[in-house]
Formats: structure tokens, sequence, C-alpha cells
């Protein structure tokens, strides 16, 4: 082979693997991609059922159910206009509770339960996914209805002497 | 008035930058060489200014100088000392204070030892770095002052977030950003390489220490952020392919790929404008990390406050920089072409495919954190992507990288002639098969199909990098750093592949409700719960369990996993119990009080897991020997002898005598 040629085999070559590796991500990127829905959403039928997918909202006061002693344990995620029930098996993160923000990933079933295999809650008092803090503001024209807890900008929760 | 101080030094730092960009490119630029004269000392007195406000913080902070916003965001009276030092960079002003005071550090480094270089180059080098540091001051000083005032001051400060309270936040911060932007130093080297149009071995030999040296914070920054997360966290796991893992993680991957091409460039002078593009890359991706971590795009465990008015400032920065020296590139890259061939099975091709493999894992791995970015900013919906997606992608191209490193690494230049290792390469993999089969076999069992693939890989990597060095002692002939170095890296690369292959196929873990005097089994493991007690600290208080874990029924270890509230943040945090034995981590985290007398409890175990970060230490400790080589050295030496002989050097592979025979002279 002159060395045009292999330069030639050279580049077909490499284009031809970063192609299979391109249209072997994408496949990989289209199977393993979860998408985020509401309460709302969920209610309304636009979850896929059997697909695993992030339900995001708060979780709702007084619902949280757990068989003394047992990691099972029943709540319900609302956006305040609709609701989803969520069961779960395992150990919640410390800032699981109520009237917070919070994301599970799981799969829907048909009786309109969501079963969870992760929770998230992330490790700060004032923290709600953004998802989450816009689900709920869009249904209720751009504001919270509640506010769980003072913003994080300094001067209004500084204890004044 | 002495935060003020530091507020003012900053502002005179911001003003010595801008000195340092001006004479520094417009120096060599209009050939005023008094004016090239003042860069250097602009970076000291830029040095001083910004040690000083970083020194001055550092005080509020120790002195409980609760007037101070960010103190009193961040610090609390109760906090130990060594976390008010650590909370400087605990939060978002602090961190980029920090990573100010990092960089104008690392251009300090590149003063000192630039004297040898060419004058108009090192002005060059300093200047671009200017560009950074003044991007970065105003930054700080227009959107996220650290020194701004609280009127009247409140008794007492917020607290550092609980999460950051641990001595790797000490570390890993620091680290970590040392290696960001030890990046902007190759970044300069590349960009005033251009402004010259010209690009030499010597360029590749003075830009390669530093490099090297920046790949090896970013490793142990990396590895020291992945091991606070397996304990601090609370959640086992050591890696989560989280968005801000991945921003400091695309730079190590590019910095390696670079770090490799250096290699071709400076010993056969090909690949330069590649070299060039990767010097470029790997800063920017250092860049867009601090952007995605620091404007709040994105959310995830390690990033703070988020803030668009910052964002915008980071992405106006982001486009400057980069498209600035893409726009460089493409003007200037053509002046520097190389005309060498080399053999399909040569150094120089194996050093090739290593790169696209690397640039092709980064590809993967950047595709999937900005997805869900682009797909929110298109409206497509809000994705996430998660381990699924990069398990796959990322193991595709980096397993064959992973084979092709033995044969690699025992390749000559130019001509092709893996055949004369052929014997010790197939020993190698017989003894890697060997060790990969016991290990199976002997220690732990049945596994997947990647289990075998790993492990041997790993072990292969590991006694192949060994047989250069081994081979050197046994014909009595020296060890330079560059051998050394080279080997212990790829030695720590094997070992990484091993260990992490042996943790992801062989980890147990499992969430369990315990009451006291409960036991658990986990594989050939049991856990009980012996008892529950109060516990407290200087500024939380809290619970604290202890578990006993037995192995076949033998004692293995005891645990005292713990559930701390902190008072001031009213935080709840999960300190784990971990028992580090040299074959295994066994791993315990408190969930939550279930009623009935029970606690969920997080149970696991993981073997060889420390020895994915002990491998990473290797990695680095290899870079470090390596930028110790000799030749950096002579080969400044030399340049500047020929530099003040000849005015004009001409560039290309000295003769080997020339570095002795120059410092010979001096």
């Amino acid at each position: 082979m002159t060395p045009r040629q292999r330069r030639v085999v050279l580049v077909v070559g490499i284009l031809a693997g970063v192609s299979v590796a391109g249209a072997l991500a994408l496949r990989a990127f289209q199977e393993n991609v979860m998408f985020f829905f509401d309460p709302s959403q969920v209610a309304g039928g636009e979850a896929p059922v059997d697909e695993r997918f992030r339900l995001g909202g708060m979780v709702k006061p007084g619902t949280v159910e757990r068989q003394p002693g047992s990691l099972d344990m029943r709540f319900v995620v609302t956006d305040f206009k609709r609701d989803v029930e969520v069961v779960y098996h395992g150990v919640v993160p410390d800032l699981f509770r109520e009237n917070q923000g919070v994301v599970a990933h799981g799969r829907l079933g048909d009786n309109g339960v969501f079963t969870a295999d992760e929770i998230l809650a992330k490790h700060d008092e004032n923290y709600m996914a953004p998802e989450v803090a816009r689900a709920i503001k869009d249904k209720h024209g751009g504001v919270m209805p509640v506010d769980p807890k003072p913003p994080l900008t300094p001067k209004t929760v500084l204890p004044t002497p | 008035m002495l935060p003020e101080v530091g507020h003012f030094a900053l502002i005179l730092a911001l003003v010595l930058a801008a000195l340092q960009t001006f004479f520094g490119i417009a120096g060599p630029a209009l050939g005023r060489e008094r004016w090239q004269a003042a860069v250097a000392p602009a970076v000291f007195a830029q040095f001083v200014m910004v040690t000083i406000a970083l020194v001055r913080l550092g005080a509020a902070f120790v002195r409980h100088d609760f007037s101070v916003e960010y103190v009193a965001q961040n610090s609390n009276a109760a906090l130990p000392v060594m976390y008010r030092v650590a909370a400087i960079w605990g939060a978002h002003e602090g961190s980029l204070l920090l990573w100010s005071w990092i960089l104008a550090a690392w251009t300090l480094a590149v003063a000192l030892r630039s004297r040898s270089l060419p004058a108009h180059f090192a002005a060059r080098v300093l200047g671009v770095l200017g560009v950074v540091s003044l991007g970065f001051y105003l930054f700080t000083l227009a959107t996220s002052n650290p020194f701004l005032r609280l009127s009247p001051a409140p008794p007492d400060g917020r607290d550092l977030n609980p999460l950051l309270q641990d001595p790797a936040l000490v570390a890993h911060p620091p680290m970590l950003y040392a290696g960001y932007v030890g990046f902007a130093v190759a970044f300069a080297f590349a960009c005033a390489a251009m402004l010259e149009g010209k690009l030499d071995a010597a360029w590749a030999r003075w830009t390669r220490p530093w490099t090297t040296i920046a790949w090896a914070f970013l490793s142990i920054g990396i590895a020291l952020g992945s091991w606070w997360a397996y304990y601090e966290l609370g959640w086992g796991g050591y890696w989560f392919w989280d968005p801000v893992e991945n921003a400091s993680f695309m730079p190590w991957l590019v910095g390696t790929a670079l770090i490799h091409s250096l290699a071709v460039t400076e010993k056969r002078g090909l690949f330069k404008s590649w070299t060039l593009l990767l010097a470029i890359l790997a800063f920017s991706l250092s860049l867009l990390g601090t952007f995605l971590v620091r404007s709040g795009v994105l959310v995830s465990v390690h990033s703070f406050a988020a803030d668009p008015t910052r964002g915008l400032f980071i992405l106006a920065f982001l486009i400057v920089m980069i498209g600035g020296s893409l726009a460089l590139y493409a003007w200037r890259a053509p002046l520097l072409k190389s005309n060498a061939g080399f053999e399909f099975t040569s150094r120089e091709s194996f050093l090739l495919f290593n790169n696209i493999l690397l640039v092709v894992a980064t590809a993967t791995v950047f595709a999937g954190t900005m997805a869900p970015l682009i797909s929110d900013a298109l409206g497509l919906g809000t994705l996430s992507v998660g381990p699924q997606y990069f398990n796959p992608t990322f193991l595709l191209p980096v397993l064959p990288l992973l084979a092709l490193v033995p044969v690699g690494i025992h390749s000559s230049w130019k001509k092709g002639r893996v055949g004369d290792k052929r014997g010790m390469l197939l020993t190698t993999l017989a003894l890697g098969a060997v060790i990969a089969l016991a290990l199976m076999l002997g220690a732990y069992g049945g596994a997947m199909l990647l289990t075998p693939i790993g492990l041997g890989l790993g072990a292969w990597i590991m006694l192949s990098s060994l047989a250069d060095p081994v081979d050197r002692w046994r014909r009595k002939l020296s060890q330079t750093p560059a051998i050394v170095g080279m080997a212990l890296a790829h030695f720590g690369l094997g070992l990484f592949v091993l260990s992490i292959s042996v943790v992801e196929s062989y980890t147990l873990e499992r969430d369990v409700a315990l009451g006291v005097g409960d036991r658990a089994q986990l594989g050939r493991f049991e856990y009980r719960f012996d008892s529950i007690e109060p516990a407290q600290g200087p500024n939380w208080e809290g619970v604290r369990a202890k578990l006993t874990v037995t192995r076949d029924g033998e004692p293995n270890g005891v645990l005292y996993p713990e559930k701390r509230n902190y008072w001031v943040q009213r935080s709840v945090m999960t300190e784990a119990g971990i028992d580090m034995q040299p074959t295994r981590d066994v791993f315990a985290a408190l969930g939550e009080d279930l009623g009935a007398g029970r606690w969920s409890v997080r149970a696991q175990v993981r073997p060889l897991i420390n020895y994915v970060w002990f491998a990473a230490f290797l990695m680095a400790l290899g870079g470090v020997i390596a930028a110790t080589d000799r030749r950096y050295r002579t080969a400044r030496e030399a340049t500047a002898t020929r530099a003040t002989n000849e005015p004009t050097p001409t560039g290309g592979l000295p003769a080997p005598g020339a570095a002795r025979i120059a410092t010979g002279e001096t």
C-alpha cells in the first residue's frame, strides 16, 4: 500500500469506528433516558405505563404511612392540583419530609399507583428540584401556592440583634 | 476595616491583571521590550494582592466576623477552626476567590520558571493567563464579592453546610481547582504558540511538565471527591455520573489525551495542530465545568446557589475564551504543518488511537451531560440521563483503549516493531488471565460477562507496565523519572481497572429494617444491630448505632454509623459507619427510625474499593515523577543558552548532546 492508500484506510477505519460507537451510544441514549412528569400529567394519563420515569412534586402533608418497623411505605405526591400515590420499599433520604419537594424514579402501575425504586431529596432544606418547582408554579400562575421555607437570600433569614 | 482591605486588594489585583494582559500581548506584538519586561512584576504584584484578599477572608472566618455576609452565611460560632478555614471555599463567592488565587499561583510559577524561555514567548504566555485572571476578577467583583458587609451584623452565623464539614472538604476543592486551573497554563502555552506562529519540540518540552502536573492535581481532586461522596453522602456509591462529577471528568479525559499527544509532538514533531486543539479543549471543558457548577443550570448535590446573572456572565466569558481561542486556531494552526510519516504499528499510531478513543469517550460523557440542558432549552421535555446510559456508552470506547495500552506502551517510535516484544506481551497477557481466573474462582465466585474482561485487562496492564523498569533493573541500566513515572501511572491505571471491576461485580448491598439484637445476612457476612445511643458533637446532636459484622461466623468488624442533627441549619446528616480492611470495606448507614424500635439500615460490602482511589493516587504520582524528568530542565537550560547565543532559535529537536554541552558551559 502506498502511504496515501494507508492514510485513506486509516481515516475510513476511524470514521467507521466512530459512527458505530455513535449509533450504539444513540441507542443506549434512547433506551435509557428518563422523562419527568408531574402529578397532573400522571393523573391526566400523559405518563407512560410500565416505563421508568421521574415523578416530582411535593410530599402531601399527612399522607406518609409506614408499617411500623418495616421498610414499606406509601405517600402522596402532589402539585396542589392533582395527586399521585407512591409506594416504596427501602431507605429514604435524610431530607424526605412532608411538605418538601421530592423526585421519585419508578414505574406507574395499571391501578394508577406509582412504584418507586429510588427516592431523591437533596441535602438542603431549601432545595427543590427545578423541574418540580416549575411544574408546581406553572399550575398556579407562576407562584408557589405554599412557601415551605424562606429562600436562601441572605437578608431575609439572618437574625438581627 | 479588614474585609475592606481584602476587597481593595482584589480590585488592585484586577487592575494588575489588566496590565499583565496588555503588556503581555501588546508588548511582543509591537516589539516593545520594556512593555514585555513589565509583565513579570505585574504577575508578582497580582499574586501578592490576591493572597491578601484570600488571607483577609480567612481571617474574617477565623475571627467570627459575622458582619461579613459571606461569613455569616457559611460559618458559626460553634464551627471548629479547621472548617472555618475550609469554609473560605465552602460556597460560591469564596470558591471563586480560591479559583483566582490558584490561577495567580500557577501564573507566578510560570513567571518564575520561565526566565529561561524566550522573553517574547514568556510574555505572551503570561498575557494569555492575564486574560483568564481578568475574567475571573471581573466575575468575582461584579457578581460574587465575598467581602460584602451586613448591617447590622447578626450575632451568629448560619453555619457551614454540614455536608461540607468533613476533612476531605479541606483538600478536595483546592486539588480540583489546581487541576482545572492548571490546564489554563497549557492553554496559554498553546495560544502563545499560535500568536508566535511557531511550534517546535522545545515548545512541547516546556508544556509537558505543566500539563502533567495539572493533570495529576485533577486526578487527586476527582479521587478525593469520589471518596468523600462515598463516606459522606451516606449512599455508599463512589461515582454517580452526576453532572458536576462529569464536569470534572471531561477535562481529565481530554487532559489525558493531551499528555499523550504532547509526547508525540515532543518526540516526533507530529500532531501539532491536534495538540493545540486538545489544549484549547481541555481548558474550555474546565471553564464549562465551572459554568455548569456555578451558574446553577444544573442542580446536583455539589452545586451551590443558582443565580442567572452569574450564569450569563460565565457563559459570555466562556464564549469569549473558547470562541477567541478557536478563531486564533483557525487563523494560525495551518501555519504549523508537520511532515513526517509513521507506520501503522508504531507508537505514533497507538497514541493516535489513544487520543481518538479518549475524545470519543469525552464526547459520550458530554452528550449525556448536556442532553437534559439542550432538551430543556428546546422545549422537548425534561429528561434525565443516568448510569444506564453512561456505563455502556463510556465502556464502548474505553475497553478497546485499555486493550491497546499494554501493546502501545511497548511499541517503538516511527517503525512498527511490536514483534520484538511479542513474548513479553503474551506472557503478561497469560499471567493476567491466570490472575483474573484465580480472583474469580478462588476469591469471589461467579460473575458477569464483563468481570473476566475487566480483571484480565487490569492485570495485563499492571504486569506489562512493569516490564520496562524490571528489564532495566535486570540489565543494571539507570531508571529515569520518565520511565518510572510512566510505568507507575500505567500500573495505577491497571490497578484502577482491576479494582473497579471487582467492586462493580462483587458488591453486596441490602436495605434492611433492624431493631436491637436483630441480624441480617449479606452474602457470607452477617450484620448484628447491637445498640443505638444518643451522641453529641460541637455543633450537632444525634444518635450513634453499633453494629457487629461477622463473616462465616468469625468477627469481621464493628461499625458505628451516626445520624446527626445540625442545630443551626436544622439539617439531618448520615455519617456512615465503615470498617476499612485491605481486602474489603464493610459499610452501614442509618436510615430513619421506622417505629416499633427498628431503624432502616443500608448495609454494603465492597471488596477492594479503596484500591480504586489508591490507583488514582498512583496515576497522579506517576505523572508528578515523570514531570520531574531531567530533560525538561536541561532542555530549558539549553534553550536559554541558545537563546542568548543566537537571538532566533531555529527550533526542532536539539542534538542529544547539546543539552549537556550547554549546561556544561554555564
